[in-house]
């Protein structure tokens, strides 16, 4: 008797027949008239607008003073910060409210978390985490209720081909937009079910 | 140009009228019509039912009638479609002639170059898209473009009209209920437009809405847009 | 036009669901029932306006429309070679891959991966790839019991129902019926929960943490897997997607072989469309991506169970093959009139609305009642290939699966005679004419003011809620030949 593998992988090849164009070139013959972006300008603004619109709270700061728009973001008493997470971020946090990677059973406990991203992406208003430093393990943005994340001017791609240019497939990734929500309910949206409830992006761009 | 009528089976046997408004409508315009007597059904009924051995001598016949003609006008959109997009699929021989099959309104509008055409109709009218003209033929606003022309005929929007009457052939018999629900709510629509009169392209699904319609009140009549463009002063449509 | 009449079938099953009656009869029961069709009128028109106004947003969908068709079809065509490639990326990365022809199979698989790691109880990320095989049934049999997380599918779970819908299990329940099922089913429901939207959602997170926190082995459906790299994606909106992805020591996930995608930057396309067309959004709010496993985050041991049932013979089919190029995204079941009224359950099948009644009978097989009428529970519209945003020309496939019916399915002794008769009245003009004329002569018979009240036989379906027009007393051809085309 032969295997699944073999039986199935054998039934595709009798259907689609021998002769065929190599998969390579054929790919190549794809058309793809899509737009690369839909925005060229006011980058920023729009990602600003759009992850707004999810009910996520934004800021836009300028880089100096980050520090005082995350201690002002952070109005609970203790919050988890992975490794990796610029100092400076938190200079102005007292670092007896900082669990550093907390455990799971900690992490459940705690007011919320604060992080970096690896990629923003303008048109649809997501934050991309591909969990490097300063981000964390999955779990670490995904347990607590409130996730407060870090994203320079630089990070925010305008679209999502552009975007997943950037990033790494082979690191774990997790794409937010908005917090978490559901429209299992008569088909209408609500927010907050099982990921973190509340969101708050602090958006840094240099001052002209 | 040499002008076929393809009156369709179902107007030849149940609505003799809309035929005889195009032959009418076409003739005010300038132009004969003719009607090769051969002619028989273009085998849609069949082919959504699944029987489609029964289809292909209709559509090879379908072919030779029509051969002749620079143009074959029907007035059903339904039928059109089913002649352009399936025929040349079933028999590729059909291609040519298929590709000179136009729905009424299209013909007018496309081919003719009219939008109006001279017509009176002093009546409160509603207007539903029928599927197959609207998603399949895709004639868009030429029915409206035409209706809005004509002299007396006040044209008022029907709500979710994009939405299927819930025809679809033999699906009103093999799924009735369903079918009939669907007919209730467009139904319901139609009353809620004030309208006198209900047009469309297609008697088929007039047919279906019309048979709600006079089972539960007779305030609304249906008639087919061709008995409208063809319906004059001189000679009202009755 | 059949050119698979006689084709060898591979091995395939999907829950019929017990006792299911075919769709005409199923349907009309769901018509009746005020409350269901209420409900689905207004989850369907809320998401009808919001989709068409997300895809409005963007001017260039028709093209991504295209390019994400022709990737699914150039996919499709080389599916053996980006299934080997996709299966050396996963090993590569520290995953194992598993085969499964078919729904026992690929439940055999499973049910052996959780024992061995000795534990009882796994949680749930919605998947259509599990309810297919009817996986939940098949581990409870083994003793190992399987939470949903995804709150529709909990509420289906909870009240011992059926999933209606591919993206909405639950949306035949309103929010108080939702409300009913968690007091009465959901152990620690607050007493006075009451229906709004946002503390069922609360009363679900409460109930399902602890079992995230502890859960050892998750199980998990597929959107997209990408051959090139061995990245597998999850596109989900809760957060339970991320629990059971991410927590677990052990993940499983199951797929049917046609979600694959050849690269990364296929993904460009798909992470546009399916949002837009499944909750009307620019994006959903999580998606999680993983390639094999990652020292130091997630699960340490993660498996792929490739599933046939049924696929590779839907592949045989040149026409009816479009089906596997679906998203899963139920725009179609959203701007369908027939699912709007027949509800979901009334296609015997986990895969409801139009891309089921494609679907269940291409993997299934059309032999049975159920899946013969399938086909048939369309007025073909074809406001859902509209709506589909890999182009899937599901009015084209409904007919071609009607011919199979006919010519595979049950008989229709009936039926069959009737279209027989029809066709060959309709192949000569002198026999139309004649048939014409009968019909003339009996109008004074029939008719009351021009309209039928009660047709005889089959036609009986017609007249039972509409009448029907009595003949006129000459045919146009009649006429035209006796006025010479109204010249005389």
């Amino acid at each position: 008797m032969s295997s699944a593998r073999e039986e199935i992988l054998g039934r595709v090849g009798r259907i689609l027949g021998p002769g065929r164009t190599p998969a390579a070139t054929a790919y190549t013959a794809i058309e793809r008239p899509y737009l690369r972006r839909h925005h060229e300008d006011g980058v920023l603004d729009l990602f600003a607008e759009r992850t707004a619109d999810y009910r996520a709270t934004v800021h836009r700061v300028d880089p100096a003073d980050l520090p005082g728009a995350v201690a002002r973001a952070l109005t609970g008493s203790r919050y988890a910060v992975p490794g990796g997470l610029p100092a400076e971020w938190l200079a102005e946090v007292d670092p007896a409210r900082l669990a550093h990677d907390p455990g799971i059973g900690e992490l459940d406990g705690l007011d919320g978390v604060v992080t970096g991203c690896a990629v923003a992406i303008a048109e649809t208003g997501t934050i991309v985490l591909d969990h490097g430093p300063g981000q964390g393990r999955r779990a670490l943005t995904l347990v607590p209720d409130y996730h407060l994340i870090v994203v320079t001017a630089d990070q925010v791609a305008p679209d999502v081909p552009e975007a997943l240019e950037r990033l790494d497939p082979a690191r774990p990734l997790t794409f937010i937009s908005g917090p978490s929500a559901t429209s299992d309910i008569e088909l209408n949206r609500v927010e907050g079910v099982h990921g973190p409830r509340t969101l708050e992006v602090i958006l840094t761009v240099r001052s002209p | 140009m040499r002008i076929a009528l393809f009156v369709t089976c179902l107007n030849d046997t149940m609505f003799p009228d809309t035929g005889k408004a195009v032959v009418r409508l076409l003739r005010r315009l300038g132009h004969e019509v003719e009607f090769p007597a051969a002619q028989t059904c273009c085998g849609q009924m069949h082919f959504n039912t699944g029987y489609r051995k029964q289809v292909t001598p209709m559509v090879r016949s379908f072919a030779e009638t029509f051969a002749p003609y620079d143009a074959v006008v029907t007035p059903s959109a339904s039928c059109a479609a089913m002649v352009r997009d399936w025929h040349p699929r079933i028999d590729s021989g059909a291609a040519p002639v298929a590709s000179n099959v136009y729905e009424l309104a299209e013909f007018l509008v496309d081919v003719l170059g009219v939008t109006d055409v001279g017509a009176y109709y002093p009546h409160r009218v509603t207007y539903h898209p029928t599927c197959h003209s609207l998603r399949m033929l895709k004639i868009g606003d030429r029915p409206l473009q035409l209706l809005r022309a004509v002299r007396g005929l006040e044209l008022v929007e029907l709500p979710d009209a994009t939405e299927c009457c819930g025809f679809g052939g033999t699906f009103a018999l093999k799924n009735s209920e369903v079918s009939a629900a669907m007919g209730a709510d467009k139904v319901a629509c139609v009353r809620a437009t004030g309208a006198e009169a209900l047009c469309a392209a297609d008697n088929s699904c007039l047919m279906h809405i019309g048979g709600i319609l006079t089972r539960t009140g007779p305030d609304v009549r249906t008639v087919h847009l061709a008995e409208i463009l063809a319906s004059t002063e001189e000679d009202p449509h009755e | 036009m059949s050119e698979h009449a006689t084709r060898d079938r591979g091995r395939a099953s999907m829950p019929t669901y017990l006792g299911m009656p075919p769709f005409p009869e199923a349907a009309g029961k769901a018509v009746a029932d005020t409350r269901l069709r209420g409900n689905l009128a207004h989850a369907t028109g809320t998401i009808r306006d919001r989709r068409l106004s997300a895809v409005a947003e963007l001017d260039d969908w028709d093209a991504l429309r295209e390019a994400g068709k022709q990737i699914k079809d150039h996919t499709l065509e080389h599916l053996d070679h980006y299934l080997l490639l996709l299966e050396e990326k996963i090993t590569a990365a520290g995953g194992t891959v598993h085969w499964a022809r078919d729904a026992a199979e690929a439940n055999r698989i499973v049910a052996d991966l959780v024992r061995a790691t000795g534990h009882t109880e796994v949680v749930k990320v919605k998947s259509m790839a599990t309810q297919e095989i009817g996986l939940n049934e098949a581990l409870a049999e083994e003793g190992i019991t399987a939470y949903e997380t995804d709150l529709a599918e909990l509420i289906v779970q909870l009240g011992d129902d059926r999933p209606s819908h591919i993206l909405v299990p639950a949306i035949h329940r309103n929010r108080a019926e939702i409300r009913d099922i968690f007091r009465s089913r959901m152990p620690d429901a607050p007493a006075d929960l009451s229906d709004s939207p946002a503390e069922l959602a609360e009363a679900a997170r409460r109930h399902l943490r602890a079992k995230f926190l502890s859960a050892k082995v998750a199980v998990s459906g597929v959107n997209f897997a990408v051959a090139e790299t061995g990245t597998l994606v999850v596109l989900e909106s809760e957060g339970n997607g991320r629990m059971c992805l991410t927590l677990p020591e052990t993940l499983i996930s199951v797929m049917g072989i046609e979600k694959v995608l050849p690269t990364w930057q296929d993904l460009e396309v798909f992470l546009q469309l399916l949002p837009r067309s499944s909750t009307a959004e620019r994006m959903n709010p999580y998606t999680s991506t993983w390639t094999g496993v990652t020292p130091g985050d997630g699960p340490r041991d993660f498996h792929l169970v490739l599933l046939d049932n049924g696929r590779t013979d839907t592949l045989a089919d040149q026409v009816g093959r479009q089906a596997l190029r679906c998203i899963r995204c139920s725009a179609c079941l959203n701007v369908c009139p027939v699912y709007a009224r027949a509800g979901g359950h009334a296609y015997g099948s986990p895969y409801p609305g139009p891309i089921g009644a494609i679907l269940s009978p291409q993997i299934r097989g059309i032999g049975s009642p159920v899946d013969a009428s399938l086909p048939y529970a369309s007025s073909l519209c074809g406001a859902c290939f509209e709506a589909c945003p890999v182009a899937i020309d599901i009015p084209e496939v409904l007919v071609h699966l009607r011919a199979e019916a006919v010519e595979e399915g049950p008989k229709h002794p009936l039926v069959g005679t009737a279209m027989a008769a029809a066709g060959w009245t309709l192949r000569s003009p002198r026999r139309l004419a004649l048939a014409q004329r009968l019909a003339s002569a009996s109008r004074r018979l029939v008719g009351r003011r021009g309209q039928i009240r009660r047709l005889p036989g089959p036609l009986r379906a017609w007249t039972d809620s509409r009448d029907a027009p009595a003949p006129p007393p000459e045919s146009f051809r009649a006429w035209w030949k006796r006025t010479n085309g109204g010249r005389s």
